[in-house]
């Protein structure tokens, strides 16, 4: 029996994937290391709780997406998917005064999106970016046509309890990280839906051939991208206390970079969903240092995209290595 | 030689005929729809405005067309010409001269392409990837540049240019359709034209043949931004200033239209001509849109609907070909 190429024979104690994680916990203790002594305030409890807060909600962004990439496919409407859900639900809870249904119209209308693009996927035969790069603009669309200008702010304490409320002294959107982060674990690497979509991202047409239902999967696997981005409209729009269209936009980038610097290849097949919450974390880390730097928010778009070209590069030069040394 | 003959039918009047995409036929429906809403849909000044937007759209959409036939993609497109946009409107302002604004907002966009190229070509990274984040530096700089403000107040040299006309052509209609006739010249009766469509095909075998094919690849790139880098100028003379922004949301009516047009993504099928067809759909579906004064928001959405729309035509199409052969 030959031993497959991918299996790790080194008498290292360490896992390939354990040692990208602490890697990239290194780097983090690093970047936190040197802002701290730029400015000692950044190592403050209120500070780093504030940032965790806004990593988690980069997170439960790219949390979904980590998925789809995982199983061979793209999601670029997560961002699209969450202004809309977010405005929506805004509307609902204005209109019926019950944060319940707010909630019911987020996760419904995210999931419905995330179903939408795995239904274009499947049917048309469309390359995922194309189907979700389409989508993205059409959610975008409908979010301008619906608020018309408006924004609509000012929603219930007991709903806005998601996003600025502390249970056992930790905000609440760290709570619904480590749930979603867990969830979506155990769906990796314990359940044969996870192992199938390792399969499909590594290489579809062998799963197709080995019986994995390769559609039905990818229909899911785009469906929990859209669940997570209505979840992570939820915890952003009881944040942020209102909802206009262009909230989401500017999460894209992040997302996909969060994504890619948690170890997650864009080519599929491997990486995992703890990578990416350290991949926020880097992320808000990095934005919060420029903030404290003082350097102008409109540096950010530039920052997010030079970070994508850097982790897909690093990428590349780690995989090429990895393949030439064995 | 077997190639050379079956890319010549392609650019062809036979393919014209049996290929015309979903996008021709909904084109033709939506001029009968419109004009029969709205006579004044086929007044002169509104067919001359619906040629004015189509020749901007073409700027990006032609240029996408050689990108995709290379199985690539350009997410940044949109982007790039918003940063030009600026980068001319910046140089006038400091009092450089309009050629000069020209040559720089050429090198910049030149050396995106390069980037993009380089990181695509030589490293083969993903296309959607490597442009997307390059979108992210571009919008970023554009934005640094400006602040986040409009920039306008220079020459109306520029406006002039735009309103001016060759002939009796409206110079920017005129310009797209010299840029189309230049592309097809380039992609159906040159050799570089002929390793542009086999890179979608085959880059392994361009590269066995002996061609440096990764050179040509980035080439398409370099071409597309140049190409994207001066049409900000037309961009721009529309309403005599520049904004950082306004260019994003372009690339997806660029890429829609190129698909529109029946280019796929997959093997390097692509039809120029076609570009032409999904640029004019689009910009008639929102002439329309907005005679029947249909929020411009709703307009993407439509756009959107359109696409699925010609491409559920094209693949049953597709499946009745192949029943009846």
């Amino acid at each position: 029996m030959t031993v497959p190429a991918t299996l790790d024979i080194r008498p290292s104690s360490l896992s390939p994937d354990a040692a990208a994680l602490l890697g990239r916990f290194v780097l983090i203790a690093l970047i936190a290391g040197a802002l701290t002594a730029v400015d000692p305030g950044f190592a403050s409890v209120s500070n780093l709780l504030n940032m965790l807060r806004q990593a988690s909600l980069l997170f439960l962004v790219a949390s979904g997406l980590t998925l789809v990439i995982i199983g061979g496919g793209l999601d670029l409407s997560v961002g699209a998917n969450l202004t809309l859900s977010a405005c929506l639900a805004a509307a609902a809870i204005k209109t019926t005064g019950n944060p319940w249904y707010g909630v019911a119209v987020a996760i419904g209308a995210g999931t419905l999106i995330g179903y939408a693009n795995g239904l274009m996927i499947n049917r048309l035969q469309l390359p995922p970016f194309l189907a979700t790069f389409g989508m993205l603009w059409v959610a975008q669309g409908i979010a301008y046509w619906f608020m018309a200008g408006q924004t609509i702010y000012g929603m219930p304490m007991s709903f806005r309890y998601f996003g600025t409320g502390f249970f056992l002294g930790v905000p609440l959107p760290i709570w619904i990280t480590l749930v979603v982060c867990l969830a979506c674990s155990i769906l990796l690497h314990r359940t044969t839906f996870g192992r199938e979509a390792y399969f499909m991202g590594a290489n579809q047409t062998a799963a197709l051939l080995s019986g994995v239902p390769v559609e039905r999967r990818r229909l899911l696997l785009y469906v929990l991208s859209g669940l997570t981005a209505g979840i992570a409209s939820l915890v952003y729009l009881a944040r942020l206390n209102a909802a206009e269209p262009g909230i989401g936009e500017p999460l894209l980038l992040p997302a996909i970079a969060a994504v890619l610097v948690g170890g997650t290849s864009l080519f599929g097949g491997n990486g995992n969903i703890v990578g990416t919450v350290l991949g926020a974390i880097l992320l808000t880390i990095i934005v919060n240092g420029l903030n404290l730097l003082n350097v102008a928010a409109t540096w950010h778009p530039f920052v997010n995209g030079a970070v994508v070209l850097v982790a897909i590069i690093a990428d590349l030069v780690i995989s090429r290595r990895r393949s030439g040394s064995e | 030689m077997s190639m050379m003959i079956q890319l010549q039918r392609r650019s062809g009047m036979g393919q014209f005929l049996s290929a015309i995409p979903g996008a021709g036929l909904l084109l033709i429906l939506m001029l009968v729809l419109f004009t029969i809403v709205n006579p004044r849909f086929v007044s002169q000044t509104n067919l001359i405005n619906v040629g004015l937007q189509t020749s901007l759209l073409l700027m990006l959409a032609l240029p996408m067309t050689l990108i995709i036939m290379t199985e690539g993609l350009d997410l940044s497109a949109g982007a790039l010409l918003g940063l030009s946009g600026v980068i001319v409107a910046e140089a006038l302002l400091a009092g450089w001269g309009v050629f000069a604004a020209c040559a720089a907002t050429l090198a910049v966009s030149i050396a995106f392409g390069a980037l993009n190229g380089i990181l695509i070509a030589y490293l083969s990274l993903p296309a959607f990837v490597v442009t997307l984040g390059t979108m992210g530096l571009m919008q970023g700089i554009a934005l640094v540049l400006t602040n986040g403000d409009p920039v306008g107040g220079f020459t109306p040299a520029i406006e002039t240019f735009y309103r001016s006309q060759l002939w009796f052509i409206p110079t920017p209609i005129a310009i797209a359709a010299a840029l189309y006739a230049a592309l097809w010249l380039l992609l159906y009766r040159t050799r570089l034209g002929n390793y542009v469509i086999a890179i979608g095909g085959n880059k392994d075998a361009l590269r066995l043949a002996g061609i440096r094919a990764n050179l040509v690849h980035l080439a398409v790139y370099v071409l597309g931004s140049a190409i994207i880098g001066l049409s900000a100028v037309l961009l721009i003379g529309r309403t005599n200033s520049a904004h950082p922004t306004v260019g994003i949301g372009m690339e997806f009516e660029a890429i829609a239209a190129v698909v529109l047009g029946g280019t796929s993504f997959e093997k390097g099928q692509g039809w120029l001509f076609g570009a032409v067809l999904g640029a004019l759909a689009i910009t008639v579906l929102r002439n329309g849109l907005n005679i029947l004064s249909i929020d411009s928001s709703l307009q993407v959405v439509c756009i959107g609907i359109l696409l699925i729309l010609a491409l559920l035509i094209d693949q049953a199409r597709k499946q009745f070909v192949r029943r009846t052969a």
